[in-house]
Order: C-alpha cells, then sequence, then structure tokens
C-alpha cells in the first residue's frame, strides 16, 4: 500500500497508529512464542564446602523382643499382666490351665509313699534274714567241733550245713528285694518330680525386666506350643531399623552421627548414631539396612513408629560445586551448560559427592568463576538463543 | 500520481483504523483457535519430549502408559539395561490425582522417576526454579502450573512432600501439570491403600478360615505381609545407545523380553491419533468453521465499505476516471485493512494466549499462513466490490 506523503495531521496520526501496531508486531514476532529466547538464570561456580548426607526411613523396634508361651499345647488359665506394664525378671505372666496335672502329681506321690514303704519292709527282711544267717552260722560252728569230737552224726552235720546255706541265700534274696525297692523308690520319685517341673512350666515367667508390648491371647484361649502369648521388650534398648537407597549410601559406616524424626513429632528432631550396617542388604527394594540407636529419655516412641533419618557423612573440604538443577544429561554425556563470552556451550562434568541441599562437587570440567546455566525456562540445545534473566518464572 | 486509495483512507481514517482493529480481533480468535489445537498435539509430544526415552516398554499387549494402565515389574529393567543397543532404562510410574492444597483442589500427573543419576529418563529435563531431588523420600519438583511454591508441603495420599523444585511445560497428554516424586514414593501413592482400605482387608483375611486356619497364627500374618506392598511400574522408559537404531532394539526387547515396546513414531500415533484424536479433531473443526465465517465477514465489510462509497465512485466515473484506477483503489484498500487486520490479530493472539487455562502454541508457520489466507480473502473479497463499483451508472452520481 503506498501512502501520500503526510502532509496533513491526519496522515501523521495514522502513520503513528500503523508503526506502532508494525512495531507491536515485530515484537510479538520475536519475543514470544517459538522464536523467543529462552528466559535463563546464571550460576557462578564457586567453591564450598559439601557435607553430603543420606537420608533413609525405618520403623522404631525393639532391640529384644521376648515373645513368651508355653512349650506345650495348652489353654490360658490366667493372665497376670496387660500391655503397658512393666514386669521384673522372674515374675510370674500368664499361667496355664494344668488339667489333670494337679490329680497326677497326687497320684505321683502316692505311688512314691508307696515304694518307700516297700523299700522300708525289704530293709526289714534283709535285717530278718541277717539274724537268722548268723544263728544258722554259730550253729554250724558248733556241730562241726561236735562231729570232729565224734559227737555227733554226719547226718546231723550235713543238715547244719545245709542251714547255714539256705540262710546265706535268704540274705542274698533280702538285699537283692532292697535295692529293688531303693530303686523304685527313686523312680517314682523322679515321676513326681518331672510332674512338679511340669507344673511350674504352666506358669510363664519373664525372663528380664521389661515392658509388656503386646498381650495376644485371653484366659481361655486354646494356644498351640510355641505361640506367643506376651511379647516383652526393654525399653531402654530401642533401635531404628533404617533402610537407605543403594545408589545414594556409599559411606555408611557404623559410628556416624544421624539426625531422626519420628512421624508423631516432626518438631523436635532427635539426635542418634548408626549402630551397625547391617552386612545382608534387601534385595528387593534394592536399599541397605542399618540399625541407628537413639536416646530414648524424653519419652518412648511407639514401636513400629515411622522414622526419617538423615545420616552425615564426614564433610569433604571446600570444593568446586554447583547447584544439580545445573546439571543435565545430553547425548548420554553429564555435564552443564556453560555461558562464554555470550556462547551456550555444554561441558561434560566428572562429579562427585551431593549433598542435601542439591550442591554437587564438581571434580572436573568447570574452572572457579565459569558462568554455568542455573534454571531454564524451556530445556536447551547448542542453537537456543538466550536471554538472561535475574529470576525464573 | 496521488493515490486515490490513501486519499481516501485519510478522508475516513478513524473509521477504516477502527474496522481493521475489529476484523483483527475476529483475526486473533482464530489465530488463537489454531494456537489451541497446535497446543493439544504439543502437549502430547511435549508429554514424549519430557520423559527423554526412545522406547517405552510396558506390559505386554497395552498401550501403556499413557493411554491404557500397564503394570511392569520393577526389575524388568535390569535384562533391558544388559541389552546391546540400550544406553539407560529406568522404571516410570504415572497416577492422574487430584491433590488438596490450600484450601484448592489442583489435578496432577504424579510422575514417579528415578533421581540417583542426573538425567535418567523420566527426570524432569529442565528446571526453572529450586533444585532436583536430592532426598530418597518425601522431596517433590512441580510444574509451575500447578500454582506450587517452593517449600511448600503437599499431601499425596498418605505422605507430606516438599516442593524442592519447579519446571515448566511439564503436562499429561490432557494438560494436567505434572509433580515429580522419587519412584519408591510414587509406587508408595499408586499401589499403597489408605489405613482404612488396609484395616478391612486385614478383618477380611482374618475371617476366611483357609487364610487364617485355627491352630496356626502364622498364616496370617505370612498373608498379611504378602498383601502389602508392590514394586511395580507402569513402564520402563529406554534410551538407545548412540548410533543403534531404535526399532532393532525394540524389536529385540520384544523378542527376548516378551513384552510390549513401542518406540518414538509408535508412541506418538498412540497419543496422536488415538487418545486426543477426537477433541483434536473438534476444535479442528471448530477452526475450519471459524476460518471460513471469519473469511466471509472480512468479504461482506470490503463490500459494504465499497458500496457506502457508491456515490463517490459513480461521480470518480462520471470525471473520467479509468476502471483501472477505480479497481486498484478497492483492491488497495482491502490489503490495507487485510494488513491491519492480521498485526492486530497477531498481537491480540499473542497477548491473550498465557491466560489461556491450556497450552496455546501459536507457530510462525501457522501465522505467515494465516497472513497469506487473510490476504488471498481480501483480494477475492475486493474482486466482488469492484464487480459492484464497476457495474455502477455514472449517472447515479447525478440522480437517484
Amino acid at each position: 500500500m503506498r501512502l501520500a506523503l503526510p502532509q496533513s495531521r491526519r496522515a501523521l496520526l495514522l502513520v503513528a497508529v500503523l508503526a506502532a501496531l508494525l512495531l507491536l508486531l515485530g515484537y510479538v514476532a520475536l519475543r514470544t512464542g517459538p522464536l523467543a529466547p529462552v528466559k535463563v538464570t546464571v550460576a557462578e561456580v564457586d567453591e564450598r564446602a559439601i557435607t553430603p548426607a543420606l537420608f533413609g526411613i525405618g520403623t522404631v523396634e525393639a532391640r529384644y523382643t521376648h515373645r513368651i508361651g508355653p512349650t506345650a499345647p495348652g489353654r490360658v488359665a490366667s493372665l497376670a499382666v496387660d500391655v503397658g506394664d512393666s514386669v521384673e525378671a522372674g515374675q510370674v505372666l500368664a499361667v496355664i490351665d494344668p488339667i489333670d496335672l494337679d490329680e497326677r502329681i497326687a497320684a505321683a506321690s502316692g505311688s512314691a509313699g508307696r515304694s518307700a514303704a516297700l523299700e522300708q519292709a525289704a530293709a526289714s527282711q534283709v535285717a530278718d534274714a541277717s539274724a537268722r544267717l548268723a544263728l544258722a552260722r554259730s550253729e554250724a560252728a558248733r556241730s562241726e567241733e561236735l562231729f570232729r569230737d565224734g559227737w555227733l552224726t554226719r547226718a546231723a552235720l550235713d543238715q547244719r550245713r545245709q542251714a547255714l546255706a539256705a540262710a546265706e541265700a535268704g540274705l542274698a534274696a533280702a538285699e537283692a528285694n532292697q535295692a529293688a525297692a531303693a530303686q523304685d523308690r527313686g523312680r517314682t520319685g523322679a515321676e513326681l518330680a518331672a510332674l512338679q517341673e511340669q507344673k511350674a512350666n504352666l506358669r510363664l515367667i519373664a525372663p528380664r525386666a521389661g515392658l509388656v508390648v503386646r498381650r495376644l491371647a485371653e484366659p481361655g484361649t486354646t494356644v498351640v506350643a510355641g505361640q506367643a502369648i506376651v511379647e516383652i521388650v526393654d525399653p531402654a534398648e530401642l533401635w531404628i531399623n533404617a533402610r537407605f537407597d543403594q545408589t545414594r549410601a556409599g559411606g555408611i559406616t557404623a559410628g556416624l552421627p544421624a539426625r531422626i524424626v519420628l512421624r508423631s513429632r516432626i518438631d523436635t528432631p532427635l539426635r542418634g548414631v548408626v549402630l551397625r550396617v547391617e552386612p545382608v542388604a534387601d534385595a528387593v527394594t534394592e536399599e541397605l539396612l542399618a540399625k541407628v540407636t537413639f536416646d530414648t529419655s524424653d519419652g518412648l516412641p511407639p514401636i513400629g513408629e515411622l522414622a526419617e533419618v538423615t545420616v552425615g557423612l564426614p564433610a569433604r573440604g571446600r570444593t568446586l560445586a554447583v547447584p544439580n538443577a545445573a546439571v543435565h544429561r545430553v547425548g548420554g554425556e553429564v555435564g552443564a551448560w556453560t555461558l562464554r563470552n555470550g556462547d551456550l556451550e555444554f561441558v561434560t562434568l566428572r562429579l562427585g559427592a551431593e549433598d542435601a541441599d542439591g550442591w554437587i562437587q564438581v571434580l572436573d570440567g568447570l574452572a572457579r568463576g565459569d558462568q554455568v546455566i542455573l534454571h531454564s525456562a524451556q530445556p536447551l540445545t547448542a542453537s537456543s538463543r538466550i536471554t538472561v534473566v535475574d529470576q525464573l518464572p | 500520481m496521488i493515490s486515490l486509495a490513501g486519499r481516501d483512507i485519510l478522508h475516513g481514517w478513524g473509521k477504516f483504523v477502527l474496522t481493521g482493529v475489529g476484523l483483527g480481533l475476529l483475526i486473533g480468535v482464530t489465530l488463537s483457535m489454531a494456537g489451541v489445537y497446535r497446543g493439544m498435539i504439543d502437549d502430547a509430544q511435549a508429554l514424549l519430549d519430557n520423559s527423554g526415552a526412545d522406547l517405552w516398554v510396558v506390559q505386554k499387549d497395552t498401550l501403556g502408559p499413557y493411554a491404557e494402565p500397564s503394570s511392569l515389574n520393577e526389575d524388568t529393567e535390569r535384562p533391558i539395561r544388559a541389552m546391546a543397543g540400550v544406553d539407560r532404562a529406568a522404571g516410570v510410574t504415572y497416577l492422574t490425582m487430584q491433590i488438596a492444597h490450600q484450601g484448592k483442589d489442583v489435578r496432577v500427573m504424579v510422575v514417579g522417576a528415578e533421581f540417583a543419576q542426573p538425567g535418567e529418563p523420566g527426570q524432569p529435563p529442565h528446571l526453572i526454579a529450586g533444585r532436583r531431588i536430592v532426598q530418597a523420600h518425601y522431596e517433590a519438583v512441580a510444574d509451575v502450573k500447578t500454582g506450587f511454591a517452593i517449600g511448600d508441603q503437599v499431601k499425596v495420599r498418605r505422605n507430606t512432600f516438599r516442593i524442592v523444585g519447579l519446571t515448566s511445560r511439564m503436562v499429561s497428554s490432557g494438560g494436567d501439570p505434572m509433580l515429580f516424586l522419587s519412584l519408591k514414593d510414587a509406587q508408595e501413592a499408586q499401589f499403597e491403600k489408605d489405613s482404612d482400605a488396609i484395616v478391612r482387608q486385614r478383618a477380611r483375611t482374618a475371617s476366611s478360615p483357609v487364610l487364617n486356619p485355627p491352630g496356626n497364627p502364622a498364616v496370617l500374618e505370612a498373608v498379611n505381609a504378602a498383601q502389602a506392598g508392590s514394586t511395580n511400574v507402569n513402564a520402563v522408559l529406554v534410551t538407545v545407545a548412540a548410533g543403534s537404531d531404535p526399532d532393532a532394539v525394540a524389536a529385540a526387547i520384544r523378542r527376548w523380553q516378551r513384552v510390549t515396546v513401542y518406540t518414538r513414531a509408535q508412541m506418538e500415533e498412540i497419543l496422536v491419533d488415538k487418545m486426543i484424536a477426537n477433541s483434536a479433531r473438534q476444535i479442528g473443526m471448530f477452526l475450519v468453521i471459524l476460518a471460513i465465517v471469519s473469511a466471509a465477514i472480512v468479504a461482506f465489510i470490503i463490500y459494504t465499505m465499497t458500496i457506502g462509497k457508491i456515490r463517490e465512485i459513480a461521480v470518480l466515473k462520471l470525471i473520467g476516471t479509468r476502471n483501472r484506477t477505480i479497481a486498484g483503489m478497492i483492491l488497495q484498500q482491502a490489503l490495507g485493512l487485510g494488513l491491519i487486520g492480521f498485526a492486530v490479530g497477531k498481537i491480540a493472539a499473542s497477548f491473550w494466549a498465557p491466560f489461556f487455562p491450556k497450552y496455546v502454541l501459536l507457530l510462525p508457520a501457522d501465522s505467515v499462513r494465516g497472513f497469506l489466507a487473510v490476504m488471498a480473502i481480501c483480494a477475492l473479497a475486493s474482486l466482488l466490490a469492484i464487480h459492484a463499483a464497476l457495474k455502477v451508472d455514472p449517472a447515479e452520481a447525478i440522480g437517484g
């Protein structure tokens, strides 16, 4: 369109309006939409101390859990404790119904008494046999003398000798009887003791002082051998069974300090220490397991409560570092976009440890004072046009 | 020679400019509609671009993970990683859900990705603020469209997450902004039931004599443990090593791992041609009608503008002006109107595009096409007006 020369005010106005339109059009064509330069923010590479930290989650667990139950099937007769009770070592926790055990003990003690009486009878028989033997012996000695002097017939002597042999045999028999009675008494006594022991075993005793955390059966319940009725833990010995992602868990060892946040007490973190790193990791979840002890003096957390554990690894000295937002993977290489003389350039980096605030140690690839692209409004390519701004969005 | 068109425009320049602006707003609407259509397709492309993957490994015979549910064991990635031509492989989960935030519900797509290494497939490729996820749990990166700010705490299912970074243009194919979590957290959000459901499930298990046989209390505990937790992912994203043919790698994975694998082209087909096909066609249809209506309105405006000047044209003819001069005047005016209209439309569309709730993409190529169309329509419309002007009887200037 050809315009007449601006001879009048109207023409000037029209030209002004058209010029403004043209300018705006140029602006929107070049500054918005796909042709607009990508807005980026820039960070300067500098040295800083990296304190890597490991973050894991775990549950509060008791170090020792005693599951107490009977060794034989039975019915729970009574329970002496409830959840939350503190118990002493040796305290009776529960009693299993003895059923006929008392009667069997009475029977056994009856037969033990009978065995004792029988033993006594056997002893009397031995005494009797000994007396008979003594008499037979003296009669036999006297008959020998009389026979030697000719006062007694051989037939009479033989009779005396036979009586002596019979008395000796009688004593041996009585003594054997006594030994048998003694054995029998021992057996019945042992039987009685066994039944009494069994009865004692029906009383479930606390093996050590602790806190009752679970009561798994009520009186009247029939339980199988080995089934726990009461669980006791030592409240002084709680730990956290923490899990750490294997890919980041390098460097975790026993003795490192840990910060523990219990889910119910988010505002009051606890201090703890890594007690040990388990030699066996969880192959399914791909996590390392570690036990972290902590101070339970200000209140016992519920066992099984979720806890966040942050383990502080030894600090590395001051080193070159970049924020992890600046690190990208381009064409299979990890690196960062740098700004050199106003041009974008992708620099491959060798990276080290990363701390909890997202700073990554740069081992190789950047120098102090280099400018790296931190945030960008779009993914960058080598041919991106950029404008540096202070803040996005 | 003086410009007849210029003279005429100067004569009623206010009217001329205002007509152009009105026309421009109409063109702006048409351009925006084209932008909405392009934006829809770009949303689907952005989903694929931002996942950073060359191949998508999904449950056998599904169209997952975007178009259909798909579930794979997490360790599916191991054997894939070991295959020739595969550079990286990482599991990923997608779950569209509603999150309550500061009294409002925000619809987001929760993405679980591996965050141990920078640049694993599935991670957001760029951030506009904050940092990447460092902790293995309870940190999140959100798309800026969610309205979340850095430091905000958002609750996803059972856990609270802290926003540590913001990204942009990370949307699902439906335009829902994404919320990135670590893979384990996202698995928990996706597969773990709420507490009530778990308690009810336990009660259900306990009441079954098969799962809770009398005299063997250990079975119930084992069954409950087996029901809790899952290590599934929705898809495994694979990047192909430089120099390898994605189709060949996909065929190898398909053959030896017995899973379904999609290449970028196939995934694009699923997303663009299958998922958003109907809504995109709807918008496309509307765009066509709008373009036709706009063309008709432009033609009518130019025609009525000429008819309004019919007496002056008759005078011109009376004083012996050549037909060519009159036709040139009408054509020049029409094209001028078109130019102003296009400029106003383009400017208006660019300014209101960011306020649309979904992405509006104004492609320069679309603008050029729009410009040519506007010029063509103006020229065609002026033919109609020229025909009317040339037919006018010079006698009308003094008569009727």
